[in-house]
């Protein structure tokens, strides 16, 4: 099967899921139940092309499939972000803080955060990229302990809402936010387009892209500006979700038969959706919510991903 | 830095924390303790310098170990989906005998360690890997599948909260009884020094090393198995210790290359000593209480980590 089939059929299956998930059990309120579900898939939408591009970005940039830009440590920032709010003030003062300070607050301190880390790095001449990531797992750690230290201590009631924080959810997305995601995602894309286009000769290698004439450490730098930015944005929309980078990825390399970016891209992209409408529907119609949807990607996904390895070795 | 100071580091670092703590104890008392300093002694001080000892040597040394095998070094030994299999076996004790005694816990929760390291190794030798990524790639994947399976449980019984407090780094609850269980380790790190020459071997890639006449996969998989199982013990006896698995090796290896019979005992000197700075501090810095190891680790490692890395001169 050639490759443009396989991205048609997995864009056929994202259009029937997205279908399914619009209008199942809709029970005539479609007034009610319409732009809600919409509002939940746009957020898909969203969170599944941010997270594909930035996380096959990232792997081309360091040459290492197993690699997300969890590394940068943003997620833990997010998380000590939370929970120390919760751990100072009260879970009532992150709900009397409101959405749309939460999610400000949220993106501007893992903006802040990435473009300090790289400033610090790229301003000394020469710096390797082995050093931003090893910063970064320092600096990650740095925050994940902390928050870890302060979940041990809060009251059990308070960590509920803290655990909430721990786990991507489409729950109540609040119109503002995701236009002006839906805005910062476009801005980013759109604004680093053409650096997007050196990925195929990236993956070369560093020597080898240099060679072949691309300004490495400019289009290295700018595309790591992007990627943290997409991350910032869709952890801020819905939580942590850099597994699911991983998952898809490395599914698509095997199932596609190229390393081009012009596919590989889309075919993650598709997966995602895919996999987080799918996910989605298994969590609100066969578990009613009693779990996470990170719980079914994992647990799906990554007995897929098992699947497809030993079919691969089989042949 | 000269292995010599390393030595002496630990050597002043462990009679240091012998001494340090809330019941007077110096020096001179070793002559002539009384029957309750002799306890103090032997059931809190001496099994708490063990455990330091074994969890920084041994956190180090498999960390390394498995960066080497898996020819990445940003895989750690968590990576291997011990750590995930650990935690839902640390549930599991939780729920069905929640009355048991520590120790009993600490057995179940190993008995899953274990047994998902087994499942991780038949995977891994059913697939033919080309790909020495696939080794981290696979511990991954299977991390999250049970992980999933840990977080679905918890989510639904409540208990994520005491999972994860279980598993945050303590010396505090060591006492003589209930740490036992890391003398499993120390075999296993004295076959990994002695395999470390084969290590090396096996990280130049499979061709290789069987073009020198080494049993790739069984060096692997013995490899494999010391890190899981030293992960599991430590883990689940002392809690998860931040940085010594992944940028202790790192930071050794900028400086000595990547031959692990050189390497080696630098790892895991720096591991021990590491550690036990950092659990004397936490020890003094509050005293009468203490700061858990947990925090201490991962705040003084951040601070000092960042600050080689960045004083290192910008060659690579």
């Amino acid at each position: 099967m050639s490759d443009r089939w396989k991205l048609t059929i997995l864009g056929a299956i994202a259009l029937a899921l997205i279908a399914v998930f619009m209008i199942i059990d809709g029970s005539g309120n479609w007034d009610y139940v319409l732009p809600r579900r919409a509002k939940k898939i746009l957020a898909i939408l969203l969170t599944g092309a941010a997270i594909s591009v930035s996380t096959v970005a990232f792997q081309t940039l360091t040459n290492n499939k197993i690699l997300t830009p969890t590394l940068i440590g943003l997620d833990s920032l997010y998380l000590l972000l939370h929970t120390a709010i919760v751990f100072v003030f009260g879970s009532t003062a992150l709900a009397a803080m409101g959405k749309n300070a939460q999610f400000g607050l949220a993106v501007g301190m893992m903006a802040a955060f990435a473009l300090l880390l790289y400033k610090l790095l790229f301003k000394r001449e020469g710096a390797h990229l082995y050093y931003l990531l090893l910063v970064g797992i320092i600096c990650g750690t740095f925050f994940s302990s902390i928050s870890s230290f302060m979940q041990m201590l809060l009251d059990p009631n308070e960590f509920l809402v803290v655990q909430d924080k721990m786990f991507a959810s489409f729950n109540n997305m609040n119109t503002d936010i995701l236009i002006i995601s839906i805005v910062l995602v476009a801005l980013v894309l759109a604004y680093f387009y053409r650096d997007f286009k050196y990925l195929d000769v990236l993956a070369l290698g560093k020597e080898h892209a240099v060679n072949l004439g691309v300004p490495y450490d400019r289009i290295t730098k700018r595309l790591l500006v992007a990627v943290a930015m997409l991350v910032a944005v869709s952890t801020a929309l819905v939580g942590p979700v850099t597994f699911l980078g991983l998952l898809v990825s490395n599914v698509a390399y095997r199932m596609l038969s190229t390393f081009r970016h012009a596919v590989v891209i889309p075919g993650t992209i598709l997966l995602s959706i895919v996999s987080l409408v799918g996910g989605l529907l298994i969590v609100e119609r066969v578990f009613t919510f009693s779990t996470t949807l990170s719980v079914i990607l994992n647990f799906i996904g990554g007995i897929y991903f098992l699947y497809l390895l030993l079919k691969e070795s089989k042949t | 830095m000269k292995i010599a100071y390393l030595w002496i580091a630990l050597i002043v670092l462990s009679v240091t924390s012998l001494f340090v703590g809330v019941t007077d104890l110096t020096p001179l008392d070793l002559f002539g303790m009384t029957e309750y300093q002799w306890q103090v002694m032997s059931i809190s001080r001496i099994p708490r310098l063990i455990s330091i000892l074994i969890a920084g040597v041994g956190m180090s040394v498999i960390g390394l170990i498995m960066q080497q095998l898996a020819r990445n070094k940003f895989v750690s030994p968590s990576t291997a989906g011990t750590t995930d299999s650990a935690s839902l076996g640390v549930l599991v004790a939780i729920l069905l005998f929640p009355g048991a005694s520590p120790l009993f816990k600490v057995a179940v929760a190993f008995v899953f360690a274990l047994a998902g390291t087994m499942l991780f190794m038949r995977i891994l030798s059913k697939i033919q890997f080309r790909d020495p990524i696939l080794i981290a790639l696979v511990g991954l994947m299977f991390g999250g599948i049970v992980g999933s399976a840990t977080t679905f449980l918890a989510l639904k019984y409540n208990l994520l909260q005491s999972v994860n407090s279980w598993l945050f780094g303590d010396f505090s609850s060591i006492l003589k009884g209930r740490y036992e269980m890391l003398y499993v380790s120390i075999p296993l790190i004295a076959i990994a020094y002695l395999y470390a020459n084969r290590f090396t071997i096996a990280g130049m890639g499979e061709e290789f090393a069987v073009n020198l006449g080494l049993k790739y996969r069984q060096v692997v998989n013995l490899g494999l198995g010391i890190v899981a199982l030293v992960s599991a013990v430590i883990l689940l006896t002392v809690g998860s210790l931040p940085f010594l698995g992944l940028i202790i090796p790192n930071l050794v290896s900028l400086y000595k290359g990547d031959n692990l019979k050189s390497s080696l005992p630098h790892t895991a000197l720096l591991g021990a000593v590491f550690v036990l700075a950092c659990d004397i501090l936490g020890r003094v810095l509050i005293y009468p209480y203490e700061i858990s190891i947990g925090l201490m680790v991962g705040v003084i490692g951040s601070g000092i980590f960042l600050y080689l890395l960045l004083r290192r001169k910008s060659h690579v």
